[in-house]
């Protein structure tokens, strides 16, 4: 039984059979508050499959991209929960979660194009799309699956200005497709599907793609100049960070 | 669970240190700390991201350290405890959301708790010293937190007496450190260069120390104006061409943060007619702070209590000694329901007590 995690934009839980049956799914759509409701939602995704702790046999970890604070709090959860059942945990790119769910879509439905152009799902290039903050997407380029049924990536996470995908797109002749959700249990079947197949898929490092965003402290500030400002009730600033990806 | 002598884990992730706990009743077990400092070093002070990113590297590692060390497994814990707050947001809910999903893999009950008590609650874990007294006045001073606190009882009644209006004095001894051109983290650094210096040299102000402070900032403390004082006297320096004493400034730039920290915290004794004063928080690691400290304290008839300094410093063991006391006096577990609250306060011993 396969625990999936990922809080690279809401928070999903999920609960899948090693042959890919759905056991349970359990998700926040909050874009922030993961650390508040990771808890709950592992708790319901195992009350609701009738499973128990230590049915769990590996544990599948969203490891992003995604904005960092709220991806943290999967991975910390998914590494600690593993730990505590003794079982591995597998890494997973969290927009290969997004990507297996449109092919299998397409794949039953055998009809994408309705939904969005497609003649033949197998053979054309698509983004995932998410939103990384800071007037940034993420993305990541597939073209159908592979024999083991996964996504074929055909190019690794990268990050790109809002204004700019349309461009990268057009260049890599590939389809847009947004997603606001990472669907847990696509990740934990992804997980099955490499366990099965005796392949890791994902970074074991969280997927950042941006360096740790802060300002060097300058040389000393000069005082003296800043007397009369601080007097008014400036205060001399300290080196700041920038808020949260 | 074993109410008598749990065994707890605690998880402190609040801010550059990892810290892993593991403790029987009041007996310790574990105190595994992995540190994120050298990070923060060329930065002269703790990035938040970077910070998080460390915790979220060394969590796994330090939980199987701890249980190595400590020759226990998992499954005997009684309960996992973490801290929900105050420090810095992202860097806890990594702890957080460890906690939670390990106490929910192994089906144990889960206590969220606040890390300035778990700074007294470290005491506890010092088998030299004798039971803690109450009430007793805490001092806490590290470069996250400076506060001073009145504590009648460890789990039930913590009350916040004041704080530091702008930095922490960890923070002041790095800002100053740095402006004498010395590296990160500045307490040891300015300890080194006070050596060959003299801490009567230099008149800096003590803050909030005047006589018109008193009726709003009695117990609260000011390390900005310090740390302006400081710069506008090597500047001044070097405009006219003068070397710079560095040993002096150091000396003296201590001397005043020390006499503000005691003075506030032997006052907070003597109006409430407690003669107990406990120290804890990393820059009690600083010798001259506990020199002056005991000196005056005996002068006072005020005892001091001061845990091994790897138990001031920010640690998980104090996270597991405070929860294993709220277990022990039958508190119940917290919810699931909680996230990081950075600006906890004191009175908040533990956070989403279950009903
Ligand atoms: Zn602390």
């Amino acid at each position: 039984m396969i625990l999936g995690i990922d809080t690279s934009l809401g928070s999903a839980v999920a609960v899948v059979e090693p042959d890919g049956v759905i056991r349970s799914e359990a998700s926040s759509p909050d874009p922030r508050g993961h650390a508040e409701v990771i808890g709950t939602l592992l708790e319901r995704a195992l009350v609701e499959a009738s499973v128990k702790p230590s049915d769990i046999t590996h544990v599948a970890a969203g490891m992003g991209p995604g904005p960092f604070t709220g991806l943290r709090v999967g991975i910390a959860a998914a590494r600690t929960f593993a730990l505590g059942r003794g079982v591995p945990v597998i890494p997973v790119v969290s927009h290969d979660a997004v990507a297996l769910e449109l092919l299998l879509h397409s794949a039953l439905t055998a009809d994408w194009g309705s939904a969005g152009g497609y003649a033949n799902p197998d053979d054309e290039t698509f983004a995932v799309v998410t939103d990384a903050r800071r007037r940034e997407f993420a993305y990541t380029l597939y073209r159908g699956l592979d024999d083991d049924g996964l996504p074929v990536r055909v190019a690794e996470p990268a990050l790109v200005p809002r204004d700019d995908l349309e461009a990268a797109l057009v260049q890599a002749s590939a389809e847009r497709r947004d997603a606001d959700r990472i669907p847990a249990a696509m990740l934990a079947l992804a997980a099955a599907r490499s366990l099965a197949a005796g392949r890791s898929i994902g970074s074991v490092d969280a997927l950042y793609l941006r360096a740790p965003d802060v300002t060097l402290p300058h040389a000393p500030k000069r005082v003296n100049l800043a007397a009369s400002a601080e007097r008014s009730g400036g205060r001399a600033p300290a080196p700041r960070q920038r808020g949260d990806a | 669970m074993n109410r008598a002598e749990p065994l707890v884990l605690g998880i402190e992730t609040s801010c550059d240190e990892t810290g892993i706990g593991i403790v029987r009743g009041r007996t310790l077990l574990s105190n595994t700390i992995a540190s994120s400092m050298d990070e923060h070093a060329r930065y002269g002070g703790v990035v938040p991201e970077v910070a998080a990113r460390a915790h979220l590297e060394a969590l796994q590692p330090s939980i199987e350290a701890a249980l190595t060390e400590s020759g226990v497994a998992l499954t005997d814990l009684d309960a996992v405890a973490v801290t929900s707050g105050p420090g810095l947001a992202g860097a806890l809910m990594v702890g957080i959301g460890a906690a939670k999903a390990l106490a929910v893999s192994l089906e144990k009950p889960l206590y969220a708790v606040n890390h300035l008590v778990g700074h007294i609650a470290a005491d506890i874990l010092d088998t030299d010293a004798p039971p803690l007294e109450y009430p007793t006045v805490a001092l806490l001073v590290s470069g996250g937190h400076t506060s001073l606190l009145l504590v009648r009882d460890l789990t039930t009644d913590v009350e916040l007496l004041g704080e530091t209006m702008d930095d922490a004095a960890g923070e002041a001894f790095d800002k100053v450190a740095r402006l004498l051109g010395l590296p990160y983290p500045g307490g040891p650094e300015i300890d080194r260069a006070a050596a060959s210096g003299d801490q009567k040299a230099i008149p800096f102000p003590r803050g909030l120390s005047r006589a018109s402070d008193m009726a709003a900032h009695r117990y609260d403390f000011s390390f900005s104006g310090l740390k302006t004082a400081v710069a506008r006297w090597v500047e001044l320096r070097e405009a006219a061409g003068e070397p710079v004493p560095v040993g002096d400034v150091a000396a003296s730039f201590r001397e005043a943060v020390v006499d503000v920290l005691v003075t506030k915290a032997l006052a907070a004794c003597r109006d409430h007619g407690v003669p107990r004063l406990l120290l804890g928080g990393g820059v009690i690691a600083n010798r001259r702070l506990r020199d002056v400290a005991l000196e005056r304290a005996e002068a006072e008839g005020v005892t001091v209590r001061i845990p091994p300094l790897s138990l001031c410093t920010d640690n998980g063991a104090m996270i597991a000694a405070l929860t294993s006391e709220l277990i022990m006096s039958g508190r119940a577990p917290s919810t699931l329901e909680f996230g990081a609250d950075s600006t906890l306060p004191v009175t908040e011993i533990q956070v989403a007590e279950s009903r």
